[in-house]
């Protein structure tokens, strides 16, 4: 293992991690001593449109996924319409790749109780839910416990720190099922619906939550907030590129020597993300990679430059995501990778949209075919126009996602396809077998 | 409240603790919105039988006023909603891509072979129930499997076996991280909300180094984000937007076009299509 090299080291910019190095920042006392509750205080000393236009300001933009202007977000919310306002923080973690926000919520969760008060004071909300997956329970328990300490502590409730601001927060978690990480269908599930998602528009801003304006962001959103509240837009915007300001968290997993969570500026290359990780391990040449979780579509090796920022990835072929790499090597199938994926498609689309619902179902058999020795060249055609069937074809993205790997894999490894058609690579499956049956 | 109807076919009747846990969870949620107490309390009937049964969908039903049909469809749509009874310790494994490559795979089945159950079967002494897990987003600890969903990391078959050997008889190994076990009925009762009544189970659970990794290289290396006056002024009085901001909201604009006729849902299209049109040469 070599050390990472000086400007690469520059690229690390601890922010919303930096508080897990202290083993108790989770009680509400340690919090407090690490700048906790600062940017609250603050926050509700100006009015709530203010804050809005810091949020915009910041250039901030929804770290779940899709990179959605955040304070535009905010700003969509009508107000004086004398409907109730919710927030609601997408903790459903569960994009294949993706595994940072479990680590905030165990290790910092006052951070995103923080953020969920000053933006639930922001668009005039009196009522937020963190919707945590079900599988997350040692998140939950930390996550439960500090919201009982902010009660206590009067940062949860009526009349908070004497401002009049009232807010409650309840913690609702998940049964097991990703599609519920789609911000529509978490609505649906929050209230008590199969997690199915819904037409948009009409949009969760002025129909979401029991059909009431309605903000849902992503935890490292959220979690956000507190540090632009109390450093400033300005200050945020020093960190990552122009349009894709502040710090990222990038989660490294797979075929590098020290996998893990870092937290760069936004535009850092996998080639830097690597040299930070200590390198592939031995014996392992990178061949292929998610930039962000298994829904965006796979790069290669001729992609190790590419500045991680929502523009430069999409420009690249692919989509930043939730910034979750995971990395494969040489040693790895990508036929067999994409193949694993789409069982998990299958079993997660919600089968309300007859494209996904049909189409996964489908592709997980032509998958088993090839990977058994029986497949033909005209599956890779059915592949193709399968996906071509499903790209936007359904309410959602789930159904989406599940296309990226299929179709960048056949476009970069068309050979590994074909050497399990044409007899050139053993079969990695045995006939008739239901590997990893649901 | 309580109609006859409700506990038809029923085998258990749920104590008066757990009706008033079923009150003090509808509680959480707005006057007129009580389904949305669904979820929690499907967890609270999975936290006295282990699984939930005809009865504990007719409670949820009489206890929200709606049908049982109406629970049995949302019942069933979620993974963690056990349909059969369900062992003290559901020991799931992580055969999703990531962890499957790195032997996750070879883990659930070395289990399979050794505890002579398949997914979502019990073993006959009725402890361990075993299921093949999807992504359970620890992937920097891969291959990882969960009991009664607290992680164990970085597993292999050997391990995995010894695991299990010692929940049989008894034992209850620490997990890598998160608090020290309790059964799948205890668990299922904080997933309805409720407090961990362990004292002192919510400090367990030290951070892992992979968690860890990229603060102390930065930490080794003294690198630090540049400070913040925690007093700069939050309004701008009326100042215009700034360019770069600007930009990047418009970037995030073009990125998430609103659903039309045309392509009605769905996020940041472009690059999957240029991706299709590259798979079909």
């Amino acid at each position: 293992m070599t050390t990472p090299r000086r400007e690469t080291l520059e690229k690390l910019t601890p922010v919303l991690t930096k508080r897990w190095l202290s083993p108790d920042a989770w009680r509400i006392e340690v919090y407090e001593q690490l700048d906790g509750y600062a940017a609250l205080r603050k926050a509700l000393a100006v009015h709530p449109d203010d804050l809005i236009q810091l949020v915009k300001d910041s250039g901030l933009r929804g770290r779940g996924g899709a990179g959605f202007p955040t304070g535009l977000k905010w700003g969509f919310i009508p107000q004086n319409d004398g409907k109730p306002h919710y927030l609601v923080v997408n903790a459903d973690e569960g994009e294949p790749g993706t595994c940072k926000d479990l680590p905030l919520m165990m290790y910092d969760p006052h951070s995103l109780i923080e953020g969920v008060i000053i933006a639930s004071y922001a668009i005039r909300a009196n009522r937020a839910y963190i919707y945590i997956r079900g599988e997350a329970v040692h998140a939950a328990r930390r996550l439960r416990n500090a919201i009982d300490e902010a009660y206590k502590a009067g940062y949860l409730g009526s009349n908070i720190l004497g401002t009049g601001f009232d807010l409650d927060l309840v913690v609702h978690s998940g049964a097991g099922a990703y599609i519920c990480g789609e911000e529509t269908a978490l609505l649906d599930s929050l209230e008590g619906f199969r997690g199915q998602p819904r037409l948009r528009p009409p949009f969760p801003a002025t129909h979401g939550l029991y059909s009431c304006p309605t903000v849902v962001n992503n935890v490292g959103t959220i979690a956000s907030v507190p540090y632009i509240v109390l450093g400033g837009a300005d200050w945020w915007k020093s960190m990552g590129t122009e349009k894709s300001s502040g710090p990222m968290i990038y989660s490294l997993s797979g075929r590098v020597v020290n996998p893990g969570q870092y937290e760069c500026s936004m535009g850092i290359t996998l080639r830097e993300l690597i040299e930070l990780a200590g390198g592939m391990q031995p014996g392992h040449n990178l061949k292929f990679w998610t930039p962000g979780g298994s829904s965006t579509p796979l790069l290669t090796a001729d992609h190790l430059d590419v500045p991680l920022d929502f523009e430069s990835v999409a420009a690249a072929g692919s989509i930043l995501g939730t910034t979750a790499t995971q990395i494969f090597s040489d040693q790895d199938c990508p036929v067999y990778a994409t193949y694993r994926w789409m069982e998990f498609y299958h079993h997660e689309s919600c089968g309300k949209c007859t494209p996904c619902r049909e189409g996964n179902y489908w592709m997980v058999r032509i998958y088993r075919r090839i990977l058994s020795g029986q497949g033909t060249h005209e599956d890779l055609d059915t592949l193709v126009d399968t996906c071509d069937n499903i790209l936007g074809r359904a309410f959602c993205g789930l159904g989406d996602g599940a296309t990226s790997s299929v179709t960048s894999s056949i476009q970069y490894f068309k050979q590994d396809y074909l050497d399990y058609i044409e007899g050139r690579t053993p079969p990695k499956l045995p006939a008739e077998q239901p590997v990893g049956a649901h | 409240m309580s109609s006859p109807a409700a506990n038809e076919g029923s085998t258990v009747q749920f104590s008066q603790e757990i009706r008033e846990r079923a009150q003090e969870i509808i509680a959480r949620y707005p006057a007129d919105r009580s389904r949305s107490a669904l979820l929690p309390l499907l967890h609270l009937v999975q936290s006295e039988e282990g699984y939930v049964s005809p009865a504990g969908v007719a409670f949820c039903a009489e206890m929200l006023g709606i049908t049982k049909a109406q629970v049995g469809a949302v019942a069933t749509f979620y993974t963690m909603y056990k349909r059969r009874p369900t062992g003290d310790w559901l020991v799931s494994v992580c055969t999703n891509t990531l962890c499957n490559v790195l032997g996750g795979q070879e883990v659930y089945d070395a289990l399979v072979e050794h505890l002579g159950v398949g997914h979502e079967e019990t073993t006959d002494d009725g402890k361990i129930t075993l299921e093949h897990a999807e992504c359970l987003a620890a992937c920097d600890y891969g291959p990882v499997m969960t009991v009664n969903y607290e992680y164990f990391d970085k597993t292999d078959p050997q391990q995995a076996l010894a695991l299990v050997e010692k929940l049989r008889a008894g034992e209850r190994p620490m997990p890598s991280r998160g608090a020290r076990l309790c059964t799948l009925k205890e668990m299922s009762l904080q997933l309805a909300g409720y407090a961990d009544p362990r004292e002192g189970a919510v400090a367990e659970g030290p951070a892992g180094e992979s968690t860890l990794r990229g603060l102390r290289l930065a930490e080794q290396h003294g690198i630090a984000v540049p400070g913040y006056d925690p007093a700069t002024p939050i309004s701008r009085d009326d100042q215009p937007m700034p360019a770069d901001a600007k930009a990047a909201e418009a970037a995030g604009v073009a990125a998430n076009k609103p659903a039309s006729d045309a392509k009605p849902a769905g996020d940041a299209k472009e690059p999957l299509e240029r991706n299709l049109k590259g798979a079909e040469q």
